[in-house]
């Protein structure tokens, strides 16, 4: 192994987003007949990295080599005609059609444009069969279970002649049987010749499937191993973790108070196992976990935004009814939601508006009528603490950058009257620059005596910031770690999903 | 001001960025001034005014809908309706304090389940409206008897063409008037506008139109707020019905046809968006008057109401490829 030119070669990929560089020169090869692992923290640049070789994001600079052939794709059809194909975690199937209709959507077998079912049926099945599947090609595909539309998935990139198939966390929502069916068939493909990359966070399932493994770090290639044979687990963990957390945090421990905010035996969905934690004012808890581990549903619950279906959440002692957010922050605990475009600006509207939304009516005339001069005031004096980069206040938020977008977010919660500061993922998708800013926020709002939970995927990021570090894996808190013992590997350990019971 | 690109604008693009119905309503008001007859006759300018007013009153309250991201199809039906119910109380006797009342009151029970709908079954607007538009329109025959029926409450018909300021010609024959209902449209537009711009409610209606689940997050009471817009949305087109009726003296369940249509593309040609966020008093009275006017221009050239459908739905679809271009930019 090794010797011969690999047949998919990474050169250089480099993927720029607006004031993000999300891969910054990856460069590695796939072997013809191995299935490579791509291993990497949550914004490491794994699904970007996929993203470019499906075609959907073409790289901004860098080509992949495949069979010796420079190639940079810009749309899934010319990665599809050059034999590769992603099978993502949410697979892209159409559930009211068949299983045959799925497999060959945009080449039908035909007989001058009518689509002949016989035809279709029969090389369906024995597509099928070459997976070791008995569906009926008939079937509705909503009628299946996970794992074989999994199974439809593949056989649709073989139909397409697919030589290079990059899986996407496959196992993630898959039964232990499901899984082993699974990798009987990427070890088939392989032994067919196939180039097969895997991504995953499950340690055990590359020591179980792959042949090689590359690490990524922050859009950066870690180490290539060729050979699995002298890696352990504990490498891997150092790899994805790596670097320095060095004091670009600037952080110092502060007193803390009294309990800001008790939280007991909360539930709902997302959650599965009762949540309980506490937060003094002043105190800062980081909330690590992977994605899906049920960080953002717990800060959804606690902000009133979805239904709890038990537990209880007090707010500097007193008990707070959360029907909706606005019960939350009436009580002084507010939010700031992951997903910015989505869920916290409103794009069309200026700097002022949004900055103001939540705070205004405490400061209305007559029942309602807005109060222009404090509306001007605020806006001003949070620009202007906050170091928010825009021309005007009249400015539509839409055309600031991430960073500055999350300081106005900020400012419209810092207008209200804060006691408990929920944010989730707090600096993604931001410049350094804008970074430190935030977190130099986050650390003035805390020795102000504001109680603070920081979700973050960025492992450094938690462990810079946070006095005491709340672990989720699955649903669930699995540990509560001080800031002294809450090492990378240790964080990590508890957050990388349990191993599944499978026999294979 | 600069634009997204950060590149500064042309002061003629920005002005046509900010005020470009505005302008097209000026031009279009020089240009047939000088070249319809009879368009800027006293007389001519009466009767476009009291033309606009049903659909300039309903209009304010939709842009509320619109701006909300939402929208209201069952104002086209209300209208014939709440004229018929404040026609049929008075023909039983009631006075005018409970005729009026009964039609708002149907127009805003209309209005509730169109917003409870909307708001907390989640249900598509266009449907949900369609749905009670159909009801509302069966109601109204149901009202009427499938008939119109005349108003003769003295009362209500002297108001209806109460005029201040009153200017008299030369014989003593009225050369210019403003009537009640030009009024309460005037009124209206200010009202409304004012509450849009000035207030909680005209804000958060505005964050809610531009990003729904920010708006909630943010501690707007998004439910309220929508079942509020359409419950005033349906009192408005009731009192904008009462006001019809009055005018012409009977309450007629086949009249404003399709009104609906003429007041969403009045608003949404002044430049409110259809998805909601953007929307501005200025731009529905500039919708209002410029679809008010070709009408009333063409009815003055003698062109066949066939071809004005043609004209109404190509000025439509102009300004909303216009306004789609100047997004884009």
């Amino acid at each position: 192994m090794g010797s011969a030119a690999p047949y998919l070669q990474f050169e250089q990929v480099t993927k720029v987003y607006p004031g993000v560089t999300a891969l910054g020169g990856v460069s590695f090869g796939v072997n013809a007949g191995s299935i490579h692992a791509l291993m990497g923290e949550n914004g490491a640049g794994k699904s970007t990295l996929l993203k470019a070789l499906s075609g959907s994001h073409a790289p901004t600079t860098g080509q992949f080599l495949i069979d010796g052939k420079a190639q940079v794709f810009n749309s899934t059809a010319e990665a599809m005609a050059a034999g590769v194909a992603v099978i993502y975690q949410e697979l892209h199937l159409i559930p009211e059609m068949t299983v045959a209709e799925n497999i060959y959507l945009g080449h039908l077998p035909t007989n001058r444009g009518i689509v002949n079912r016989k035809a279709l049926r029969e090389q369906t099945a024995a597509q099928l069969r070459r997976l070791g599947e008995s569906v009926d090609p008939d079937m509705k595909l909503a009628h299946l279970p996970i794992g074989q539309r999994q199974m439809v998935e593949i056989a649709k990139a073989l139909t397409r002649g697919a030589k290079v198939i990059a899986f996407d966390e496959p196992t993630s929502s898959l039964s232990a049987r499901e899984i082993d069916k699974l990798f009987n068939v990427i070890r088939e493909l392989r032994a067919q010749g196939c180039v097969i990359l895997y991504v995953t966070h499950r340690m055990e399932e590359i020591f179980k499937l792959c042949d090689a493994c590359t690490v990524l770090r922050d859009g950066r290639h870690v180490r290539t191993h060729e050979t699995l044979a002298k890696v352990t687990p504990g490498l891997l963990v150092q790899d994805m973790v790596g670097r320095d957390i060095a004091d670009v945090f600037g952080y110092s421990s502060r007193p803390h108070g009294a309990v800001a905010l008790e939280v007991t035996g909360v539930e709902g969905r997302g959650v599965t196992e009762p949540v309980s934690l506490e937060v003094a004012q002043g105190e800062i808890l980081g909330l690590f976990g992977l994605v899906g581990a049920g960080r953002t549903e717990l800060l959804k619950l606690l902000f009133g935004a979805e239904p709890m279906t038990a537990g209880g959440v007090k707010v500097h002692g007193e008990t707070v009814t959360l029907r909706s957010p606005r019960d939350a922050i009436a009580a002084g605990l507010v939010y700031c939601t992951e997903d910015r475009k989505k869920e916290g600006i409103v794009p069309i509207l200026s700097v002022m508006e949004n900055c103001n939304l939540s705070a205004r009516k405490a400061h209305v005339r007559f029942g309602g009528i807005i109060n222009e001069r404090w509306e001007n005031a605020n806006a001003r004096k949070q620009i202007e603490s906050l170091n928010v980069k825009t021309p005007t206040p009249q400015q539509l938020i839409k055309h600031l950058s991430g960073g500055n977008q999350q300081k106005v977010i900020l400012g419209r919660w810092l207008s209200t009257k804060i006691r408990v500061l929920l944010l989730d993922e707090p600096t993604r998708g931001i410049d350094i620059g804008a970074k430190s800013e935030i977190y130099q926020i986050i650390f003035r709002l805390a020795r102000e005596g504001t109680g603070i939970i920081v979700v973050s995927s960025d492992l450094p990021e938690v462990l810079g910031l946070a006095d005491r570090i709340a672990v989720m894996r699955e649903g669930a808190i699995s540990a509560v770690l001080n800031r002294a013992e809450a090492t990378p590997e240790r964080v990590l350990a508890q957050a990388l999903p349990l191993e599944k019971n499978s026999a294979a | 001001m600069s634009s997204p690109s950060g590149k500064p604008t042309h002061p003629f693009i920005a002005l046509l960025d900010r005020a470009g119905m505005q302008l097209i309503l000026g031009v279009l008001i020089i240009v047939c001034w000088f070249t319809v007859q009879n368009f800027g006759s006293p007389e001519n300018i009466m009767n476009l005014l009291l033309q606009v007013t049903t659909v300039g009153i309903v209009a304010t309250t939709m842009l509320f809908c619109l701006a909300s991201g939402n929208f209201d199809l069952s104002v086209g039906t209300l209208i014939p309706a709440g004229g018929v119910l404040c026609a049929l109380v008075l023909r039983h006797g009631g006075n005018l304090v409970l005729a009026t009342t009964t039609a708002l009151a149907f127009g805003a029970v209309v209005g509730l389940l169109n917003g409870v709908v909307v708001a907390r079954f989640k249900i598509n607007a266009l449907i949900t409206t369609l749905s009670t538009m159909m009801m509302v329109k069966g109601l109204a025959f149901v009202f009427a008897d499938g008939k119109s029926i005349g108003i003769d409450n003295d009362t209500l018909l002297h108001l209806a063409n109460w005029a201040y300021p009153v200017i008299h010609n030369r014989s003593g024959g009225i050369l210019f008037q403003i009537t009640l209902p030009v009024w309460v449209c005037l009124g209206l537009f200010a009202f409304f506008g004012f509450v849009l711009q000035r207030t909680t409610f005209g804000r958060n209606t505005l964050a809610i139109g531009g990003n729904e689940e920010a708006a909630r997050l943010a501690g707007v009471n998004v439910n309220f707020v929508k079942i509020t817009i359409f419950t005033i949305q349906g009192v408005v087109a009731a009192l904008a019905g009462v006001l019809l009726a009055a005018r012409l003296g009977i309450g007629d369940p086949k009249t404003a046809q399709g009104s609906e249509l003429s007041i969403i593309s009045a608003c949404v040609l002044g430049g409110v968006s259809l998805s909601g966020g953007i929307g501005r008093m200025s731009y529905v009275i500039a919708g209002v008057f410029i679809m008010g006017i070709v009408e009333n221009a063409m009815n003055l050239l003698n062109i066949d109401s066939f071809y004005q459908y043609v004209v109404r739905g190509a000025i439509l679809l102009g300004a909303v490829m216009l306004d789609q271009l100047k997004q884009r930019r």
